[in-house]
């Protein structure tokens, strides 16, 4: 009896042939190395940017403008409290926007309309940020007659609508239409609703978009070059030249000398804790998020 | 004792007339209220679209000197000469072009290996990890890529690839000339590195749709692990993974700052990847707030229309593909 059961089932299912099962591991073996291949530069760039930006990080560096060429010391202050203020004219021109688009479609973009806004914000997301950059020169910097920190803001406040937009929107749709239901059925009217209640409601999921804008803009370079321009010195004001410290960085790392090279890695380095805490805070809540259960 | 009756009575009518009063104030204060809120958030929705619309019209507005000047042979002129007010964007579409192409001949086997593995390979407590790190390699900014690339890619690649890489191929032409290390291969390479998570990241999404009940009838038949990834699910997700492919082709396309930091910056077409070149986007990163003239100027915002045209082609042809797989199915299927 075992006998014919064994021959019978290998006749349905015959065994795997060497050559197969050798596919298969192979295949599983080239995966892993595809794996490892990509997190080989990953962790070779975070090794290496620690390596050179703890060493070059000081006092100095964090508080102190920029040296002219060859005299050692000097930091990137104006650059960091730049990019600060430049992130922080962009934030309050493309939050608002963004959030009031987003809400826009979730709530009133059921129509043709809303497909056409939601499609723009898509092809504006990809948008190269350098084209955006020509975008904000032709608009603000041409009319200003000079580099200025307002167009630097304008140009990442272009970048950040889409992101905040399309968030905003879907975190607002995930709002129980049972919430605005119970709303309208205690008088309150539909604005009110919307800005107490489901708004209320998604505001950690909107932060969380808005801190992926922020985050994403905060490290760009491209747009800023012909808006912002950069400055060796302290600037706080809308209309003229700022520092930022993407462009710090870059003009340093192109640069022929070393200790403006140390200081890129410095700089390098406090504008990857800035931005990695951003994308983990931002990990962190969405785990932890109101829509975790609904 | 008749006292507390109307009294009483006063009460309800006060709390009623409230109550009325009440409703009265919402409703009105609704009606107008509603209108504005409605208008003023069209007014946000609106600008998402003002804003393309004004990107548009600035881009044609002022490159016009230069599509007057040169109409479409300006794509086909290999000169780039400034001081005699002759433009050509040949070299610029050629290095963007070669430079994307490379960078995805390098990232797309790496990141469908990734998402292969993460999706049907790796043990399920090590996959939130794992897409975290290739999500983290997206957060990098693209200045402190070049900068990286610059202090250890390109001296990685003058000491010992790129030697290597003429010793045994320099026979195809593609790797033949000086290893400087500053070249279009080191473009390619580190557009590579910056693309890999986008196109892995969509082709999860779109592997996570295919039906389970695929991969279980090719189990079912017998099928090995990678036959049943190959045939069960991989010819299933293959327009999405195009569509992924083709988001990352459209980041490559526009990507600045590291390549500009790389390439060489030299408007020269050469067969060697070992040549320095220069791309589209790096040249309005170098010359544009030094352009000498307004035929300058508007030749270089020419050239970033191009770019912008081509990335809204490429990135619409990108969304379509994936619409076409994802459709129907929850957009953020979280395994």
């Amino acid at each position: 009896m075992p006998e014919t059961k064994k021959s019978a089932q290998s006749e349905v299912v015959p065994p795997i042939s060497l050559r197969r099962r050798f596919t298969d591991h192979f295949m599983t073996g080239v995966a892993v190395l595809t794996v490892v291949l990509v997190l080989v530069p990953l962790f070779a760039i975070f090794a290496y940017l620690v390596y050179r930006g703890v060493g070059s990080i000081n006092w100095a560096f964090l508080t102190q403008t920029p040296k002219p060429v060859g005299e050692a010391g000097g930091g990137m202050a104006n650059a960091i409290v730049g990019s600060a203020f430049i992130l922080a004219l962009a934030s309050i021109l493309g939050v608002p926007l963004g959030v009031g688009a987003g809400i826009y479609l979730a709530e009133y973009g059921r129509n043709r309309l809303g497909d056409v806004i939601r499609f723009t914000a898509d092809v504006l997301n990809g948008v190269p940020s350098i084209v955006i950059g020509i975008v904000a020169y032709s608009i603000v910097v041409l009319y200003q007659k000079h580099f200025s920190a307002l167009a630097g803001g304008v140009a990442l406040a272009i970048m950040m609508i889409p992101t905040i937009t399309r968030t905003t929107e879907e975190m607002l749709l995930l709002v129980p239409q049972a919430l605005r239901e119970a709303a309208y059925g205690l008088g309150i009217p539909r604005w009110r609703t919307t800005l107490s209640i489901t708004l209320r409601t998604a505001t950690s999921g909107v932060l969380t978009g808005i801190m992926l804008a922020f985050a994403r803009v905060a490290g760009e370079t491209a747009p800023l070059l012909f808006t912002a321009f950069g400055n060796q010195f302290w600037n706080l004001r809308v209309d003229q030249p700022t520092a930022a410290l993407p462009l710090q960085i870059f003009n340093y790392a192109i640069s022929p000398y070393d200790e403006w090279h140390r200081q890129a890695w410095a700089g390098a380095l406090v504008l990857i804790v800035l931005i990695v805490t951003a994308v983990a805070a931002v990990r962190l809540a969405v785990r932890r998020g109101t829509f975790g259960a609904a | 004792m008749p006292s507390p009756q109307p009294i009483e009575s006063t009460k309800v009518s006060d709390l009623s007339s409230a109550g009325r009063s009440a409703a009265h104030f919402f409703r009105e204060s609704g009606e107008i209220g509603d209108q504005v809120f409605k208008f003023a958030m069209l007014l946000c929705g609106l600008a998402v679209l003002g804003t393309l619309v004004l990107i548009v019209y600035e881009l044609v507005l002022r490159s016009g000197p230069s599509w007057h000047a040169f109409g479409f042979k300006f794509f086909a002129a290999r000169d780039w000469d400034p001081v005699n007010e002759k433009f050509g964007a040949l070299p610029f579409v050629y290095g963007t072009l070669v430079s994307s192409l490379l960078a995805l001949i390098i990232a797309v086997p790496l990141s469908i290996g990734v998402a292969v593995f993460t999706t049907e390979m790796c043990p399920p407590a090590l996959r939130g990890p794992l897409s975290f790190f290739v999500e983290l390699l997206a957060a990098i900014p693209s200045v402190v890529y070049g900068l990286w690339a610059i202090f250890v890619l390109v001296p990685l690649l003058s000491n010992y690839v790129q030697p290597f890489l003429s010793r045994s191929l320099g026979w195809t032409g593609f790797f033949t000339g000086p290893p400087y290390g500053i070249s279009m291969l080191a473009a390619g390479i580190i557009l590579a590195i910056m693309i890999v998570p986008i196109i892995s990241s969509i082709t999860r999404e779109v592997l996570m749709v295919v039906p389970q009940h695929q991969r279980e009838a090719a189990l079912a038949l017998g099928a090995t692990r990678w036959e049943m990834i190959r045939v069960g699910v991989l010819r299933n997700a293959r327009a999405g993974i195009m569509g992924g492919v083709i988001l990352g082709l459209g980041r490559a396309l526009g990507e600045t700052m590291a390549v500009t930091m790389v390439i060489g910056n030299r408007p020269e077409i050469a067969k060697s990847l070992f040549a320095p070149g220069y791309t589209m986007a790096s040249v309005l990163a170098n010359e544009f707030s030094e352009a000498t003239g307004d035929l300058n100027l508007a030749a270089l915002i020419e050239i970033g229309l191009a770019l912008f045209l081509v990335t809204i082609v490429v990135n619409a042809l990108a969304r379509l593909l994936v619409w076409t797989v994802t459709r129907g199915q929850p957009s953020r299927a979280n395994a």
